[in-house]
């Protein structure tokens, strides 16, 4: 920590949060506003300011058991090594109200005017290490946290245990300051639930070790102090773990695989915890002076606004998602952004450092290469058929598109273009074609997965990034589901083209179902806002036409999603056998017209403009037959 | 379909690679049916199975078929595109071609692993080749641009995690920019007195 601080090479941006992110793998530009600390860097850390501000707030740092002013160091070994003012606890400028720190600070480094500021940073890689949250323990009721004074976290007794922490490394009841004789903690905290009121699901995985190192902190502070934990499994997998448990067994501390049901407080202050005896299942009551809850962690409640930032993608548990759990385990789907630490999933320390580690080794081996290859999959638009009416830029993520009214024609900017292909089905003249993803290759796709019994079928147009993904991630988890569905991947639903769904219908498809990521997922920003629009859109005309709209279905599935993937294939294979074959014909009859009447206006549009004639997308059966 | 190579005057040479991911694919799908089943479809000069696709035999053999068969598309039917694109990529690199003449057909996780049924599966890797064929016919050459990367990196978070990435980074010689929210970088980490299993100091 004092390294990073010291490193001519570390710019420390404390006090300062990320408003706005932008750019690509390699060129990424990030706006960051630093909040006004009120003390500049002119400070000695002389501390002659705490002395006399008349404020005294909770100490954050302390978790509450000490106080602190409102001009402070949030702690001795602090990272810049500056004072700050808290904005919400301080008095005020105005030397009526008070401005006493002003006065006595030798160094004038007090400015009450000092104002928030925004920096602008031009990086090529980004490292998210956010971490996590401690879990409250409040709404675990039966533990009495908010009940008891002596109940307390472990991560406050980790304070009270520290020389520099608010009892100076004396542990004492916070109820009457007297020195326990028996402290008990208990396991599993806020972990290893199904109730989502009282906890997580997973295992966080620090807690056990942690509980056991305190033990053996705990005997040297106390002579004899009788110790129990209770537990329901203890994990002691890392390297030097299990010597450690086996000390703190030694030293005689007592682990009970039994967790309590509740903990009440006797009349002589004593807390009692109950517990069903692990071996006669008898219940009873164990008195202790203390008790320690192992509190595990919980995905941080910014998550949702650095996921934007970045268009991370989470798992189910509310962590980020890596590339790849084994192979590409700190990379991200987002190029050029890596994960370290706790905000991937909790881990003890090493791992956090070894993570780190490789996280900054990654983004190293793109930054020595100096250049990277970007997405060869771009947009472009024909001069000849485009008529500039702005469509395609209204719909583009990236801004990515120009129009030239008096040009009369728009053109993509290459450098922006993500590949996303949203631009190309808001087309109504077939100006606009994605690279590497042809109209024609997906025509070609669906007359080969619908050329035998297309009835039997669910055709289903997938995002590479989020519904893709949550296949593959049903594939990983080996979740079985009917084998009638055939997938069409494109790089984001935003390319699936209302005419690739009427293909379908022309050809018989059973079922067609549109898949991206969730509203505020998506890879391309908002792309998939336009896939919501087009299938609204096109339900609608089918339900004008008098056609059954149960057979076009949009649904999002995210690449954690293996679950909700597999459950909606099932729900629509369930649906196959109802599916009339008359309506599947007077669907097709439809569709076939709406073709037509497509081709014909393109057709039109290409004489006027005198344009050499391509070949005509979706025109014909699949080649291969 | 009308594929620009046909307007070349000449039809694309497509080879189809089907994996048994040793048994990961081959227990549940008739590789060799499906490899069957793809010679006969329009364009494809050559299909044969592959134990392992991935590995250097695997990588080895298809690249003395592209050379030797003159193949210009190659359909591998194998894991998802997600997970070995860019290592096929590089094979056809090898073997000449451009990386994007490449078509993955993902019949191990949208298949083999989710249809125990060896009857059902089979027929769906067929369709899934055919469909991969037919994609594939179609691709053209792309040329990926390549753009500077700046030399600076940011870490966005001071805890234990942030800390040790940004030291990793600037001792590389990297500018590294640390932001944190909190007043102070350190994190939970700074919190804790002593840590395991060594029992020091965490400052």
């Amino acid at each position: 920590m004092m390294d990073a601080g010291r490193h001519p090479k570390i710019k420390v941006l404390a006090g300062s949060e990320l408003k706005s992110v932008s750019g690509y793998i390699g060129n990424f530009t990030a706006v960051v506003r630093q909040k006004a600390r009120m003390v500049s860097s002119a400070c000695t850390s002389c501390g002659d300011c705490v002395e006399v501000c008349p404020v005294s707030v909770p100490d954050e740092f302390e978790e509450g058991l000490g106080t602190r002013r409102a001009i402070y160091k949030p702690f001795p070994q602090a990272i810049p090594s500056l004072f700050l003012i808290d904005p919400d606890s301080c008095l005020g400028s105005n030397p009526v109200a008070c401005g006493k720190c002003k006065e006595v600070c030798g160094a004038k480094a007090i400015d009450y005017a000092m104002r928030d500021e925004e920096i602008v940073l031009s990086v090529g890689t980004v490292v998210v290490a956010t971490g996590a949250e401690p879990w409250d323990p409040t709404p675990n009721v039966e533990y009495g946290y908010s009940r008891h004074l002596d109940v307390l976290t472990s991560i406050e007794f980790e304070r009270m245990l520290s020389a520099g922490g608010p009892t100076g490394g004396h542990i004492q009841r916070p109820s009457d300051g007297k020195e326990p004789r028996s402290i008990a903690y208990i396991q599993c905290v806020g972990s290893r639930t199904q109730d989502p009121c009282r906890g997580m699901t997973y295992c966080s995985s620090f807690c056990c070790m942690e509980t056991v190192k305190t033990t053996l902190q705990v005997q040297e502070h106390i002579r004899g102090v009788k110790q129990t934990v209770y537990y329901m499994d203890i994990r002691a997998f890392g390297k030097g773990f299990e010597g450690l448990y086996t000390r703190s067994r030694a030293d005689g501390v007592r682990y009970v695989h039994s967790i309590p049901s509740s903990v009440t407080r006797d009349a002589a202050g004593r807390l009692l915890c109950r517990i069903a005896d692990p071996d006669t299942g008898e219940l009873r009551e164990e008195a202790h002076d203390m008790v320690i809850l192992a509190v595990g962690v919980k995905p941080r409640t910014d998550s949702d606004a650095i996921q934007k930032l970045f268009t991370l993608s989470r798992t189910e548990d509310g962590f980020f998602l890596e590339s790849h759990p084994k192979l590409k385990p700190v990379d991200t789907p987002t190029g050029g952004v890596f994960l370290a630490g706790f905000v991937e999933s909790p881990k003890d320390i090493k791992d956090c450092v070894t993570q780190a580690s490789a996280a900054a080794s990654r983004a190293s081996i793109l930054m020595r290469k100096g250049e990277v290859t970007v997405e060869a999959i771009t947009s472009s638009i024909d001069p000849g058929l485009c008529t500039a009416c702005g469509q395609c830029a209204k719909v583009c993520p990236f801004h990515a598109i120009t129009v030239d009214k008096e040009k009369g024609t728009a053109t993509v900017v290459e450098a922006l273009c993500q590949g996303c292909g949203t631009c190309g089905p808001e087309c109504r003249f077939d100006a606009v074609s994605l690279r590497h993803f042809t109209d024609e290759q997906f025509f070609n796709q669906i007359d080969a997965a619908l050329e035998e019994e297309p009835e039997k079928k669910v055709l289903a147009f997938c995002c590479n990034w989020c519904s893709y993904a949550g296949a593959d991630f049903a594939g990983v988890s080996r979740m079985q589901y009917p084998g009638s569905v055939r997938i069409i991947r494109s790089m984001c639903s935003g390319r699936i083209d209302e005419r690739f769904v009427l293909y379908a219908m022309e050809k018989r498809a059973g079922i067609v179902l549109v898949s991206g990521c969730h509203i505020g997922d998506c890879h391309y920003i908002d792309a998939n806002k336009s896939t919501l629009t087009r299938v609204e859109k096109l339900q609608e005309r089918m339900r004008a036409a008098g056609l059954d709209v149960g057979r076009l279905h949009r649904r999002w599935v995210s690449a954690a999603e293996g679950r909700r993937w597999a459950d909606t294939i099932q729900e629509l294979a369930d649906r196959l056998p109802s599916v009339d074959p008359a309506e599947v014909s007077k669907a097709a009859d439809w569709a076939r017209d709406q073709r037509v009447k497509y081709e014909k206006r393109v057709e039109k549009h290409r004489e006027k403009r005198r344009a050499p004639k391509p070949a005509m997308a979706g025109s014909g059966a699949g080649g291969a037959a | 379909m009308n594929a620009p190579q046909e307007e070349k005057g000449r039809e694309p040479r497509v080879g189809v690679y089907v994996c048994q991911c040793g048994h990961n694919i081959g227990r549940v799908v008739d590789c060799e049916a499906v490899a069957k089943y793809a010679s006969g479809l329009g364009g494809v000069v050559h299909a044969s199975t592959n134990r392992y696709s991935c590995s250097e035999p695997g990588q080895n053999g298809m690249v003395k078929d592209i050379v030797e068969k003159k193949l210009d598309r190659v359909v591998i039917a194998a894991c998802s595109p997600r997970l070995h694109e860019p290592t096929f990529r590089k094979m056809l690199e090898t073997a000449g071609l451009n990386p994007y003449l490449l078509e993955m057909s993902n019949i191990r996780e949208h298949c083999s692993w989710v249809h125990e049924d060896g009857k059902t599966a089979t027929a769906k890797a067929k369709d899934l080749v055919h469909m991969a064929v037919e994609r594939a016919r179609l691709l053209e050459p792309q040329e990926a641009a390549t753009v500077p990367v700046t030399q600076a990196a940011m870490v966005v978070g001071g805890g234990i995690a942030g800390i040790q990435a940004a030291l990793d980074l600037a001792d590389q010689g990297y500018q590294v920019y640390l932001v944190e929210k909190e007043p102070s970088i350190g994190g939970m980490m700074a919190k804790i007195d002593k840590t395991f299993p060594t029992m020091d100091c965490s400052i």
